[in-house]
C-alpha cells in the first residue's frame, strides 16, 4: 500500500494540490481532501467507460486493432486531408498539448481548444482591454469583497470557496469569510447564491447593460442610469457600485454566463473596463472560472508556441488567428475541413447539432481515455491514460500558475504526448515516402 | 565531438585585451582550445569581425512575456515566417514565427541567434510561476538562458528585513533561487509591489511599506547584504523606484549612492541598476520633462561599485512588462492602452500594457535621447549594458540598428532632425560627438556581462570559453563605422556565422540548426542550522498564506533538462 500525498486533482481549473491517495495493488482505494467531482475522477477510473484498445471503425462498427494498425490509419486520414480540425486537447498535459500543436503545424491543420464553447470571448475581452488579475493566493490574503459573476462554484469548482475566496483565511483575512462580503450575480438563484451577502438577479442577456450601469456609478455618472436596468432598481446598483468602490480588495470571477451569453466578449470587456475604472478607488482584480483541468494550459503553451490562444489555423504554413472564422465551431458549421482530431474532450457531447451534423461526415479521430459521444462519431480510437493519475505532465490553474502533475497509479495506455508523438512520425514517414 | 578551425578571423574580444587582431579559433567539444588536429573542419571567416557570442543580460523573454503575446494578435501578426517546408518535415528544423515584439519562442531563438547572440537573461521570475518561465526556457531553441529571481516584495524578505535576520534573509534567499532555478537577485520597484496589492506605491527609499514596517531602502541593503554573503556570480539587480515619472533621477542617484560601502569578494559591482532610461527623468512634470542623463552618467563616473544597462527606446510599437505593478497601471491610464497585470501571492506584482514610441512626440524622443547619452557620458564602457529591456524599449531585433546610433555621430544627426524642436532643447544628444568603436561596442554586448554575472566561460573566445562564436560581414580594417553606419546594421542584422556550442547554428543570416540550449542557475549553499530555522519560518507561509503546497512549489528536475548548476558557498 502506498500512500502519496500532495497528489493533484485534475478535474477542474482549481487544480487542487493537497490531495492525499491511497494505492493498493495499482488500485487507488482512498482520497481524502477531494470534492465529489475530484473524488470521482481518482477512484472511479475503472467504474466509468474506457476505452480498451485502438479501434477503427470497418462496415460502420469501431472494431479492436492493434496500434500500429490505428496509428497507420490516422496517420493516412492526416496526409489526405486538405485541412484538419484538431480539437480539444485541455484534459492533458501541457507536454501533450505542445506535441499536439506540433502536428498541426507539420500538417497545416487548424488547432481549437475547449476555449471555443467556454471561455473564448474572455480572450477576446483581454485582447481588447487587457486582463487585470492576480494569482488565488492574493484574493485568499487580500480579498474583502468577491464577486461571482455568471458561475456557480458551489457546484463547477466545489473547493473553490473554501481554499482560494469566499471562506478562505489569509493573512489580511484573518476571519475568512467573516472578514469578506459576498456577491453574486447570476440569472437564477444558484446555491452559490445562497451563501452570497447580496443575490443580484438580472434578465437574462443583459450582463452588459448592468456592467455599463455599474461603470458610471463608479465614475459619477449617476445620473445618466435609468431607473431600472437589467431588470435591477437603481438604488440596487448605486448600493454594489458602491460596495465595489468601497472595498479595499475586491475580484471579480466571472464564468459562461458572462462569455457565453448576449454580447459575449463585450461582457468580458466591460468587466475589464470595470476592474480599471475601480482601481481608480481601491484595488480590485478579475479571474475567469476556467472548467477543463488545464484548458489554461493550452492557452499558454499555444501562446508561447503560435503567438495565439486558440483558434489557430497552419493552413498558410505561419500561424494565423481570427476567431468568428477559425474557431472549432465555425469550421466546422461552414464545412470548412475535411478531417478531425479530437483529443482529451469531448466535442460529440458540447458542441451545436449543425458542428455534429458535419462531423459526422468527415473522418474523425479520437484520443481518450473514455468512451464517450465522440466516440460514436470517430473513425480511429485511441485509449490513452488519464494524464494526472496515470501519466505525470504539467497543467495550469485557473490563474495561469502552473503546476506538476503525478503518476498515481501504472498503466498499460500509452500517453497522450506518446500517442501524438508516434502520429508525427507516421506522418512523417508517409510524406516521405510520397 | 568534432573540432573546428576558424581560420583568418579578426578578432575583437575586449576580456582578453584583442582589439581586431587577425588569428585562428580553435575549437574542440564545444569549447575554445589551443589548437586542433589537421582533421577539423575550417571555416574561413576571410578577414570578417570575430566576436564572441551576444549576451543580452536583462530581456523579457519567457514568462510575463506571454501575457505580452496574449493580449496583443496584432504583434503576432507582424512579421510571420513558416516553417521550413519541401522535402523536410516542415518543422524539422525551424517552427513558424511569429510576432514583432512578443514573438514566440522559436522566434525568440532564431533572432537572437541571427544578431549573433547566444545567451540571454530573462529579467524577472516570480517564485510561484518560475515552472512557467523554464517551460519557456525550454522552448526557446539554441541560446543558453538564465533568470532573475524577484525578491523585492516578497514577504518572508521583508519580514526578515525588518526582525533584522540577516541569517535567516540570505537563507531564504538561497532557497528561492533554488525553488526558481534563478541566477540571481532582482528588486523590482522595492516594496512597491506590495503596496500595488492595496492598488497603492511607494513614493521613494525612505516610504515604509504598508503594513510591513520595512522601507524600499532598507529592502534594497537587506538584499545586496545577503548577496554578497552568499557570494552569488551576480549582484543584486535593481529596478529603482519611481521608473517613469518626472524627477526621477534623484530617487536613481539616491539608491546608486545607498551601496557604495557594500563589499563584495567577487570581482564584479554590488550593484547593477537596469534600463536606467526609464530611471533618468529630469523635470517635475511631463510639461518640462526633461534628459536627467548628465547628472546620473556624472554621479557614475565617479564611481567603481555599480554597473547599468540602457533600455534604449526604440521608435515604433513595443510592449512594456514589469514587476513594477502600479507603473503599467499609470501607463494604461495615461496612454488609453488595454492593461493587464498579474499580482502575485506573498511576492511581487505585474503588468503588461503596450506602448508606441513615436519621434513625433516629444517625451519619446527625449526617451531616445537619454538612453544614447547615458551610453556615450558615461565612460568608462565597461559600466553599460547595451540593451532595450527587450520589448519594454524596443524589440531586440532592433539592436543593430540602435549600434549605428552608439557608432556614428552622422546617424545620430539624421535622427534628431526628424525630431521636434521642443524635443531639442531638453536632450543633450546633439552636443555629443562620442562614437563607440567596434571594441567598446563588444564590451557592451558581451564582454562586461562576463564579468557582471561572473560566467567566465561566456562573452569571450579565449582558451577554455565556450564555442560561443559570431562572425559578422564587416572587415575591421577597411570599414569607417561612423560613416559606412548602413554597412554595419547589415552585417549586425545576419551574422554570416553563429556558432553555439561549437555548431554551426546560422550561415549567411539562415538558421541551420536548432541545438537544445542549456539553463544556468545558481544553488547557494548556507549553513544547515541556518536553513532549518528559516524552513520553520516558511513552513508556517505555506501553511497559512500561500495556495500552492510547498511540495509543489520548487521547480523539478524535469523542467531544466539541460541544466548548468553554478555552486556557492556562503561566506
Amino acid at each position: 500500500m502506498a500512500v502519496i500525498t500532495d497528489a493533484i486533482c485534475s478535474l477542474c481549473g482549481s487544480l487542487c494540490d493537497d490531495i492525499t491517495v491511497t494505492v493498493e495493488n495499482n488500485v487507488i482505494t482512498d482520497v481524502e481532501r477531494a470534492c465529489i467531482l475530484g473524488r470521482n475522477k481518482f477512484v472511479g477510473m475503472f467504474l466509468h467507460d474506457r476505452i480498451e484498445s485502438p479501434m477503427i471503425r470497418k462496415n460502420g462498427e469501431l472494431v479492436d486493432v492493434s496500434y500500429e494498425e490505428a496509428i497507420d490509419e490516422a496517420a493516412k486520414i492526416l496526409v489526405n486531408s486538405k485541412r484538419t480540425l484538431s480539437y480539444g486537447w485541455c484534459s492533458t498535459s501541457c507536454e501533450a498539448i505542445s506535441k499536439a500543436i506540433q502536428l498541426a503545424e507539420e500538417t497545416g491543420s487548424l488547432i481549437d481548444s475547449t476555449a471555443n464553447v467556454c471561455h473564448g470571448p474572455s480572450a477576446l475581452a483581454v485582447q481588447e482591454k487587457g486582463g487585470p488579475s492576480a494569482t488565488l493566493g492574493v484574493v485568499k490574503n487580500r480579498a474583502d469583497l468577491i464577486i461571482f459573476w455568471g458561475c456557480n462554484p458551489a457546484h463547477a469548482h466545489p473547493r473553490h470557496m473554501s481554499r482560494y475566496s469566499s471562506f478562505s483565511k489569509g493573512f489580511f483575512t484573518q476571519k475568512g469569510r467573516k472578514d469578506r462580503k459576498m456577491v453574486v450575480v447570476d440569472v437564477r438563484k444558484t446555491d452559490t447564491a445562497k451563501l452570497a451577502d447580496k443575490y443580484v438577479e438580472l434578465e437574462q442577456g443583459s450582463d452588459y447593460l448592468y456592467l455599463a450601469a455599474i461603470r458610471s456609478i463608479v465614475n459619477g455618472h449617476e445620473d445618466v442610469v435609468p431607473e431600472v436596468v437589467a431588470g435591477v432598481p437603481k438604488e440596487e446598483i448605486i448600493e454594489v457600485a458602491n460596495t465595489l468602490k468601497e472595498a479595499k480588495f475586491s475580484c471579480i470571477f466571472y464564468g459562461m454566463g458572462v462569455t457565453q451569453s448576449r454580447s459575449k466578449y463585450k461582457n468580458g470587456d466591460m468587466v475589464s473596463s470595470l476592474i480599471s475604472d475601480l482601481n481608480q478607488h481601491s484595488k480590485s482584480v478579475m479571474i475567469g472560472m476556467r472548467g477543463h483541468y488545464n484548458v489554461t494550459g493550452f492557452g499558454q503553451v499555444a501562446t508561447w508556441e503560435t503567438g495565439f490562444p486558440m483558434a489557430i489555423d497552419f493552413t498558410r504554413g505561419a500561424p494565423y488567428y481570427n476567431p468568428g472564422e477559425t474557431g472549432a465551431n465555425d469550421v466546422l458549421v461552414r464545412g470548412d475541413v475535411d478531417a478531425a482530431i479530437i483529443a482529451a474532450a469531448d466535442a460529440g457531447a458540447h458542441f451545436p447539432q449543425e458542428s455534429l451534423k458535419y462531423l459526422a461526415k468527415i473522418p474523425v479521430i479520437q484520443i481518450d481515455p473514455y468512451a464517450n459521444p465522440t466516440t460514436e462519431l470517430s473513425d480511429v480510437v485511441f485509449p490513452a491514460a488519464v494524464v494526472g493519475v496515470e501519466a505525470e505532465g504539467t497543467a495550469y490553474r485557473m490563474d495561469g500558475i502552473s503546476l506538476r502533475m503525478k503518476k498515481l497509479i501504472d498503466t498499460k495506455f500509452k500517453t497522450d504526448e506518446e500517442i501524438t508523438v508516434d502520429l508525427i512520425n507516421k506522418v512523417r514517414e508517409l510524406k516521405g515516402g510520397a | 565531438m568534432s573540432e573546428l578551425l576558424i581560420k583568418n578571423a579578426v578578432v575583437c574580444d575586449p576580456i582578453n585585451k584583442i582589439n581586431c587582431e587577425k588569428m585562428d579559433i580553435s575549437v574542440k567539444d564545444g569549447k575554445i582550445v589551443d589548437s586542433v588536429s589537421s582533421g577539423a573542419k575550417v571555416i574561413d571567416a576571410g578577414g570578417k569581425l570575430t566576436m564572441a557570442g551576444g549576451v543580452d543580460g536583462h530581456t523579457h523573454c519567457a514568462g510575463k512575456i506571454n501575457v505580452g503575446r496574449f493580449m496583443s494578435p496584432h504583434d503576432m501578426r507582424m512579421t510571420n515566417v513558416p516553417g521550413l517546408s519541401g522535402k523536410e518535415a516542415p518543422t524539422a528544423t525551424t517552427r513558424a514565427q511569429v510576432g514583432y515584439n512578443t514573438p514566440n519562442a522559436f522566434a525568440i531563438g532564431y533572432r537572437y541567434a541571427k544578431l549573433g547572440y547566444t545567451t540571454i537573461g530573462e529579467a524577472a521570475i516570480p517564485i510561484i510561476g518560475a515552472r512557467h518561465t523554464h517551460e519557456e526556457f525550454e522552448a526557446i531553441p539554441i541560446l543558453d538562458k538564465f533568470g532573475l529571481t524577484l525578491f523585492g516584495s516578497n514577504w518572508q524578505v521583508m519580514e526578515y528585513i525588518r526582525d533584522d535576520e540577516p541569517e535567516k534573509l540570505a537563507a531564504y534567499v538561497a532557497w528561492g533561487l533554488k525553488a526558481s532555478r534563478g541566477y540571481g537577485i532582482k528588486i523590482v520597484n522595492p516594496g512597491g509591489g506590495e503596496a500595488w496589492g492595496w492598488g497603492k506605491n511607494v513614493s521613494g527609499l525612505d516610504d515604509p511599506v504598508p503594513n510591513f514596517d520595512v522601507t524600499p531602502a532598507q529592502i534594497v541593503v537587506g538584499l545586496a547584504e545577503a548577496n554578497e554573503k552568499l557570494n552569488l556570480p551576480h549582484s543584486i539587480h535593481l529596478h529603482c523606484n519611481n521608473l517613469g515619472k518626472p524627477g526621477n533621477y534623484e530617487t536613481t542617484i539616491a539608491t546608486m549612492k545607498l551601496l557604495e560601502n557594500i563589499k563584495s569578494k567577487r570581482d564584479r559591482q554590488v550593484l547593477h541598476v537596469t534600463h536606467v532610461q526609464f530611471n533618468a527623468y529630469g523635470g517635475t512634470s511631463w510639461r518640462d520633462f526633461e534628459s536627467a542623463a548628465p547628472q546620473v552618467s556624472d554621479y557614475i563616473n565617479t564611481t567603481d561599485h555599480m554597473t547599468f544597462d540602457l533600455g534604449q527606446a526604440i521608435f515604433g510599437p513595443a510592449m512594456t512588462m514589469t514587476a513594477d505593478g502600479p507603473v503599467e497601471y499609470s501607463n494604461s491610464r495615461m496612454l488609453h492602452a488595454k492593461w493587464s497585470n498579474m499580482d502575485v501571492e506573498l511576492e511581487d506584482a505585474s503588468g503588461v500594457v503596450p506602448i508606441t514610441y513615436s519621434p513625433k512626440n516629444f517625451v519619446n524622443a527625449v526617451q531616445w535621447a537619454i538612453g544614447l547619452e547615458l551610453a556615450l557620458l558615461v565612460k568608462d564602457p565597461w559600466k553599460v549594458m547595451f540593451t532595450t529591456d527587450s520589448p519594454n524599449g524596443g524589440s531586440f531585433v532592433n539592436y543593430p540598428e540602435a549600434y549605428t546610433y552608439l557608432m556614428s555621430a552622422k546617424r545620430r544627426a539624421e535622427v534628431i532632425e526628424t525630431l521636434p524642436e521642443m524635443a531639442l532643447g531638453r536632450m543633450n544628444i546633439p552636443g555629443i560627438d562620442r562614437e563607440l568603436d567596434l571594441y567598446e561596442l563588444a564590451i557592451m554586448t558581451r564582454a562586461m556581462q562576463s564579468k557582471m554575472y561572473c560566467m567566465d566561460t561566456k562573452g569571450h573566445i579565449g582558451v577554455g570559453a565556450d564555442a560561443d562564436i559570431a562572425i559578422y560581414d564587416l572587415k575591421p580594417d577597411s570599414v569607417d563605422t561612423s560613416v559606412e553606419y548602413a554597412a554595419v546594421k547589415k552585417a549586425f542584422s545576419g551574422a554570416t556565422y553563429t556558432i553555439k556550442g561549437g555548431e554551426v547554428v546560422v550561415k549567411d543570416g539562415e538558421i541551420t540548426m536548432t541545438p537544445e540550449g542549456r539553463t544556468y542557475w545558481v544553488n547557494a549553499k548556507m549553513p544547515q542550522a541556518v536553513n532549518d530555522a528559516m524552513q520553520v519560518d516558511l513552513v508556517q507561509k505555506f501553511k497559512r498564506y500561500y495556495t500552492v503546497n510547498q511540495a509543489n512549489y520548487m521547480v523539478e528536475d524535469a523542467y531544466l533538462p539541460h541544466p548548468v548548476e553554478i555552486t556557492t558557498e556562503a561566506i
